[in-house]
C-alpha cells in the first residue's frame, strides 16, 4: 500500500529554508566589485525639471557616477506597455526610465547616483540640486477626464489612455424593459501592494563578451529578459535573468520596471556589478499600486427577481504611465466577468483608461477580477434589498445550471465547469444560514448589529489559450515550458518555466511527478527562476502556475511512462501493449513480481547498454503546454461582522470560504492560498488604502499610516471545499491563488451594509474606517 | 532607511551621559532606539552624535518601596508588562505596556524614550499624567523631580533640559478601594493610540471619594480629565454616572485636536468620551 501523494497536505519543503532565514534573495547577491546605486525620486506629482545640477554629487568622495534622463534616454529605448488591447484606441505615451523635461507622479526617477556603498550614494542624493516647476495636478480618474483637467501627455488628450466597450446581448433593451433598476457608484480606493522582500536588482554586465546577468525580484524572468533586450538593445540570447528567492510579489513584480532599466544602465556604464534596491518608503512610491476604480454600475431585473442585465461605465486610473500589464486589468480581466456565476443575457463593459498623478497601477492579487466580482455581487445584494429577499435566494434563482464541460456566458467566455447552487447550498448548510439570519433578528431587537454577506463567485484564471491572448492584445503567449529529467541514479530534475515565489509549487510539482511515475516525492528537485536552466514560460500570476506550467508537468511525466513502458517492454521480452503500470512499477500484465521499476529504467536509459531499437538513450521530455481554455474556479463565501455602534469599528465575527478549485494536489496549501488571499482582501473594506493630497503628496507614504490586515483582525478563517474537474486539464486542476481575494473584499462589504441596514445606510466609500461607519450610523438618524 | 553619518558614544553611568551630552553639541540621547532611529533612517533627524544610555545599569528595573514604585528610565516595555511587581502594585501600567506596538517594539523600547519623545498618540504618557507620576531626571545641576502633569508641554515636547538625562519613572502604589484601567482605540497600522483614556478611581463606602482621568491622542499632550474627575467625585460610580461624567470630557478637550487621514478631530473628541466610560466602567469594577 503505497502513501496517496495526490491530494496529500504534506508540508511545504520550501519552508524551512524560507522561515529560518537561509533563504538567498536579490539582495543578498554580493559580486565582487559591486556598486550600489540610489534613485532621486520626484518630490512632485506632476512639475517641470528646470535644471539639474548633478556636480556636487559627482564629485563627493565614493560616487562613481551620477546619472540623468539626458544619459540613459538617449541610449536606451523607453520602459514598455505590454498589454495592446486592441479596439480601445489605445495611447501609449513613451515612459522614459528616467524623466526627461516633466516628472508626472511623486517617486518619478530623476535622477541615480552609484557609489561605493549605498550610503554615500543617499548622502550624494541630498547634493543634486533640481529646480522644478510644480505643475497642476489631477488624482481621481474620473475628474482626470472633465475637460479642465491638468494634462499629462501630448499624446493622450483628456488623459484617456483607452476606451474600451464589450457589449453582450442588447443591455439597453434589457433597461429600457426592465422592472427593476438598481445602480450605484462604487469606489476601489488604490491599494499598495506589502511583499515582504521590497523589489530588487543587481545588474552584472561583461564587457569582454557582451553578456548581460540581471537578478531581479520577478515573477517572470523570461518576459524581464525579452523586455530587457527591447529596451537595451542588447541581443537575447545574451541575458540571463535570475530571479532567486523572490519574497512575494502579489503582482506586484510582474511588471518590468525604470529601476531595472536603471541598473543595467549603470553597470554597463560604470563597468561594476550595481545593486538597487528599494526601501519600504521608496517602494510605496515607484511599486505599481492596485484598483483604483470608479465604476457606475447598473442592473436591470424583472419584478420576480430574474437578472436581465448589468452594466458599467468605469474609469481606472492607471497612473503616469502604462506599467506592463497595465491595461488588460480592468479590460480583458475585469469587463469579461461580469456575468459572474449567473445567467445574465445582457451585459456592457465601458471602461475608460485613465492617466492621473500617481505611481502607475497594474495587476494586484486578483487584478480586475475582485472588482468585477464586487460590482456583480453589491447589485446582486442591492437587488434583494429592493424586492425584500433573502440575498441567498435571489443568487439561486439567477445561477447558471450545474455544467461538467463548458458554458458559454454573455461576456463570450465559455467557463469550464460549475455548479454554483451546489456550492451556495454547501456554504449556507455549513455556516447555519438561517439560525444566523434569526440570530441577526433577536440581536437587533437588544440594540445590537451583526451582519452576513454572501458571495457566489466564478472567476476566470489558468492564463490561458496564447491564440487568446494575442487576440487580446497581449505582447507574449501564455504557455508554459516544463522538462524532466532523469539521472541515472532514478533521482528527477524538473525545469519549469514558470517562477514560483511563495505558493509552493517545489512541493506541488513534485507532488506530481510523484504521482505519475511513482518516485518519492523527495526524489524530485524543482528547479525555476534562472532562464538559463529553464525552459520558455510565461511567469507566475494570475492563478496559473499550477493550471499551466503543473500541466505541463504532468505531460511531459506522461511522456516519460510512455518511453518507460517501451523500454521496460523491451526488457521484459513483452509488447508494449502487454505493460501494466502501477506505483512506479512496470510489468507484463499478470506478472506484477517481475517488475521493472521507473529507477531501473531510468538507469538503462541513461547507460543505454539494451535500448529497444530506434530508441534515443536518455529518460527525458520537454513539454510546451498551451491551455485549450482558461480555468474556471468557483465558490461562495460567506461573513458575519458585527458593529460597535459606539466607536463605528467593525468586527469580522466568523469567515466562511467554501471553493472549488478543482482536484487540490496539496489541500493544506489551497488552504493557505486561501487564507492569505481571504485576508488580503478583507484589508482593503476595512482598514487598507493609498491616499493622495490634492497636491498628489502620498499621505500614507509609510507603514506609520497604510494599514494592512493583521492576524487579530481576524477569526479562525473556516474553509470548505467542493471537488469539480476542469474538463480541459490534464489534472482537472483549476488555480487557487486568487479566489480568496475575488470574493472576500464584496463578502465582508455586503456583510457591512447588511449590519447598518437598521440604520438607513446603503453605501459607503471604502476603506469602512471607524470613523466612516459611525459618521454614517450618526448622519443617517436613529436605527428604522 | 539610510541614516546620514552619526558619531556614537556609549556611557556607562549617568554621570558620564550628562557629560557626554555637555561636550557634543547636537546630540541625541539613544535608548530603544524606536522612535529616534526611524526619524534617522529617514533622515527627518540627523543629529551629529548619539549617546547610547542603552547599557546603563543603574537606571533599569523597577522597584517597590512602600507607596512608592520606582522604575527605571530604561525599563523596557515588555518588562512593565510581564512584571509581576508592577501587576500587584501598579496594574495599569503593565495594561497599557502590553498594547504598545508589537513584541519586537515592546522588547527593545523604554519608558524614558516613550515619555521623553512624548508622542501625543503613545500610550504610557496618558498613563502617566492620570497615576499622577514623578519623573526624574539628572543634569549639570543635579537631579530634580518632575510631576508627569508639568512634564508633557506640547507636541513631543517636555519640560526636559537638553542637557538632563531621565533617570527614573515614580509611580504611586494602588491603594485599598482603588481600581484603575486603561482603553485605547488602536491604530490599524501604527498601532499607536488613535484616542485613548487613564482612568484611576477610589471608592470609599460605595462612593467616589477620588478619581483622576487623562485622554491621550487628542490633543498635542495628555488631557487631564478634570470635568470628569469632578461629576464622579462623591457619587456612586454606576453605568448612569460613569456615562455623565464621560460626557463631560468636552470640557477637558477645549484644544485644538489632532486630525490626520484616519480620524478627524471631531471623531477623536467623540471617542473620548466612549474611552473614557470604558476605561472608567472597568476601574470602578476593579475598585469593586
Amino acid at each position: 500500500m503505497t502513501t496517496r501523494i495526490f491530494s496529500s497536505g504534506i508540508r511545504r519543503r520550501e519552508d524551512p529554508r524560507l522561515i529560518t532565514g537561509k533563504a538567498a534573495y536579490t539582495d543578498d547577491v554580493t559580486l565582487p566589485g559591486m556598486a550600489y546605486a540610489a534613485i532621486l525620486r520626484s518630490p512632485h506629482a506632476h512639475a517641470r525639471i528646470n535644471s539639474i545640477d548633478t556636480s556636487a554629487a559627482a564629485g563627493m568622495d565614493g560616487v562613481l557616477a551620477v546619472f540623468t534622463g539626458d544619459d540613459i534616454n538617449a541610449e536606451f529605448n523607453p520602459v514598455p506597455c505590454a498589454w495592446l488591447v486592441p479596439n480601445s484606441d489605445l495611447k501609449t505615451p513613451a515612459h522614459p526610465p528616467i524623466a526627461s523635461g516633466v516628472v508626472r507622479y511623486q517617486g518619478d526617477a530623476v535622477a541615480v547616483v552609484v557609489a561605493e556603498c549605498r550610503y554615500a550614494a543617499e548622502d550624494a542624493l541630498e547634493l543634486i540640486d533640481v529646480d522644478y516647476e510644480p505643475l497642476p495636478v489631477v488624482i481621481e480618474p474620473d475628474k482626470a477626464m472633465c475637460d479642465d483637467a491638468p494634462q499629462l501627455h501630448e499624446d493622450a488628450p483628456n488623459n484617456q489612455a483607452f476606451h474600451w466597450v464589450m457589449t453582450g446581448g442588447d443591455v439597453d433593451a434589457a433597461f429600457d424593459d426592465a422592472d427593476v433598476v438598481v445602480g450605484e457608484r462604487i469606489l476601489h480606493q488604490r491599494l499598495i501592494p506589502n511583499a515582504m522582500e521590497p523589489r530588487s536588482a543587481v545588474a552584472q554586465f561583461t564587457q569582454a563578451t557582451g553578456e548581460l546577468t540581471l537578478w531581479s525580484a520577478t515573477q517572470n524572468p523570461h518576459i524581464a529578459r525579452f523586455l530587457t533586450h527591447v529596451v537595451t538593445n542588447l541581443p537575447e540570447h545574451k541575458i540571463r535573468v535570475i530571479a532567486p528567492e523572490v519574497g512575494g510579489g502579489f503582482g506586484s513584480k510582474i511588471p518590468y520596471y525604470a529601476d531595472e532599466v536603471i541598473a543595467i544602465f549603470c553597470a554597463i556604464k560604470t563597468g561594476r556589478p550595481v545593486k538597487w534596491t528599494a526601501t519600504r518608503s521608496e517602494g510605496y512610491q515607484s511599486t505599481i499600486h492596485g484598483r483604483d476604480h470608479v465604476e457606475d454600475v447598473e442592473l436591470a431585473a424583472d419584478s420576480d427577481g430574474n437578472i436581465t442585465g448589468i452594466r458599467a461605465k468605469v474609469w481606472a486610473g492607471m497612473g503616469a504611465y502604462l506599467s506592463t500589464a497595465a491595461p488588460g486589468i480592468p479590460t480583458i480581466l475585469h469587463g469579461l466577468m461580469y456575468s459572474g456565476a449567473y445567467d445574465i443575457p445582457n451585459v456592457k463593459a465601458d471602461v475608460y483608461g485613465v492617466f492621473n498623478n500617481a505611481v502607475p497601477v497594474d495587476a494586484y492579487r486578483g487584478a480586475g477580477r475582485p472588482e468585477a466580482t464586487f460590482l456583480v455581487e453589491r447589485l446582486v445584494d442591492k437587488l434583494a434589498n429592493e424586492l425584500d429577499v433573502d440575498p441567498a435566494d435571489v443568487r439561486r434563482k439567477n445561477f447558471i445550471p450545474a455544467f461538467e464541460d463548458g458554458h458559454d456566458v454573455a461576456t463570450g467566455l465559455t467557463y469550464d465547469s460549475g455548479d454554483f447552487a451546489m456550492s451556495l447550498d454547501m456554504a449556507t448548510e455549513k455556516i447555519g444560514y438561517q439560525e444566523l439570519r434569526e440570530e441577526q433578528k433577536r440581536l437587533r431587537a437588544e440594540g445590537k448589529y451583526i451582519g452576513i454577506g454572501i458571495t457566489t463567485y466564478s472567476e476566470i484564471c489558468g492564463l490561458g489559450p496564447s491564440q487568446v491572448a494575442g487576440a487580446v492584445g497581449f505582447q507574449g503567449g501564455l504557455w508554459e515550458g516544463a522538462i524532466v529529467r532523469f539521472h541515472p541514479s532514478g533521482k528527477v530534475n524538473v525545469a519549469i518555466g514558470s517562477s514560483p515565489h511563495g505558493q509552493g509549487e517545489e512541493t506541488t510539482f513534485a507532488q506530481i511527478i510523484s504521482h505519475e511515475l511513482g518516485v518519492d516525492v523527495d526524489d524530485v528537485n524543482i528547479m525555476h527562476g534562472d532562464t538559463s536552466q529553464t525552459p520558455m514560460g510565461w511567469g507566475t500570476y494570475g492563478s496559473r502556475t499550477t493550471a499551466v506550467s503543473g500541466a505541463a508537468v504532468a505531460i511531459a511525466a506522461r511522456k516519460i511512462k510512455d518511453k518507460a513502458t517501451q523500454i521496460a517492454a523491451h526488457l521484459l521480452e513483452a509488447a508494449v501493449e502487454d505493460i501494466d503500470y502501477e506505483n512506479g512499477n512496470f510489468f507484463v500484465k499478470g506478472s506484477p513480481d517481475q517488475a521493472k521499476t521507473i529507477q531501473d529504467i531510468a538507469l538503462m536509459a541513461n547507460v543505454a547498454w539494451d535500448m529497444p531499437e530506434g530508441v534515443e538513450p536518455g529518460l527525458e521530455a520537454s513539454t510546451f503546454y498551451d491551455p485549450p481554455n482558461f480555468t474556471y474556479p468557483f465558490g461562495t463565501h460567506i461573513a458575519v461582522v458585527e458593529l460597535d455602534k459606539d466607536t463605528g469599528r467593525i468586527d469580522v465575527n466568523r469567515y466562511l470560504a467554501c471553493d472549488d478549485c478543482g482536484p487540490q494536489i496539496n489541500p493544506m496549501i489551497v488552504e493557505g492560498q486561501i487564507h492569505g488571499g481571504v485576508v488580503q482582501g478583507i484589508g482593503p473594506v476595512l482598514c487598507e488604502g493609498a491616499v493622495y493630497d490634492e497636491d498628489g503628496q502620498l499621505l500614507t507614504g509609510s507603514m506609520l499610516d497604510y494599514a494592512l490586515p493583521r492576524a487579530d483582525m481576524f477569526p479562525e478563517i473556516e474553509t470548505s471545499s467542493s471537488v469539480t474537474p476542469s474538463p480541459h486539464h490534464p489534472l482537472g486542476v483549476k488555480g487557487v491563488g486568487e479566489t480568496g481575494t475575488i470574493a472576500s473584499t464584496i463578502t465582508v462589504y455586503n456583510a457591512v451594509m447588511d449590519a447598518l441596514k437598521p440604520f438607513g445606510v446603503e453605501k459607503l466609500d471604502m476603506p469602512l474606517t471607524p470613523e466612516k461607519v459611525w459618521r454614517a450610523i450618526h448622519a443617517n438618524g436613529k436605527e428604522n | 532607511m539610510y541614516p546620514a553619518n552619526v558619531a556614537y558614544h556609549r556611557a556607562s553611568s549617568v554621570a558620564e551621559a550628562v557629560e557626554l551630552l555637555a561636550e557634543n553639541e547636537d546630540s541625541k540621547l539613544l535608548a530603544g532606539g524606536h522612535s529616534l532611529i526611524p526619524l534617522m533612517r529617514l533622515r527627518l533627524a540627523s543629529p551629529a552624535s548619539l549617546i547610547d544610555v542603552g547599557r546603563i545599569a543603574e537606571i533599569q528595573g523597577i522597584s517597590v518601596c512602600g507607596d512608592c514604585v520606582c522604575v527605571g528610565a530604561l525599563t523596557t516595555h515588555s518588562t512593565l508588562a510581564s512584571s509581576c511587581d508592577l501587576q500587584s502594585a501598579c496594574p495599569i501600567v503593565p495594561e497599557a505596556a502590553a498594547l504598545i506596538g508589537d513584541p519586537a517594539v515592546r522588547n527593545r523600547g523604554t519608558i524614558g524614550g516613550n515619555l521623553a519623545h512624548a508622542d501625543p498618540a503613545s500610550d504610557l504618557p496618558t498613563v502617566a499624567v492620570a497615576l499622577g507620576a514623578t519623573i526624574k531626571a539628572t543634569g549639570p545641576n543635579g537631579k530634580r523631580s518632575i510631576c508627569a502633569g508639568d512634564f508633557f508641554q506640547d507636541l513631543m515636547t517636555t519640560a526636559l533640559d537638553d542637557g538632563e538625562v531621565m533617570t527614573a519613572v515614580c509611580l504611586p502604589a494602588i491603594q485599598a478601594g482603588q481600581g484603575m484601567a486603561y482603553a485605547k482605540m488602536l491604530h490599524p497600522a501604527s498601532r499607536y493610540a488613535v484616542v485613548s483614556a487613564a482612568a484611576v478611581v477610589t471608592v470609599e463606602d460605595g462612593r467616589c471619594a477620588a478619581a483622576s482621568v487623562a485622554v491621550g491622542g487628542v490633543e498635542t499632550a495628555p488631557a487631564k480629565a478634570s470635568s470628569v474627575e469632578a461629576a464622579l467625585t462623591g457619587n456612586a460610580l454606576d453605568a448612569g454616572v460613569i456615562a455623565c461624567a464621560s460626557a463631560a470630557v468636552a470640557d477637558d478637550l477645549a484644544g485644538d485636536a489632532i486630525d490626520d487621514v484616519f480620524a478627524s478631530g471631531e471623531y477623536r473628541r467623540a471617542m473620548a468620551e466612549v474611552y473614557v466610560r470604558r476605561a472608567l466602567t472597568s476601574a470602578a469594577e476593579r475598585a469593586g
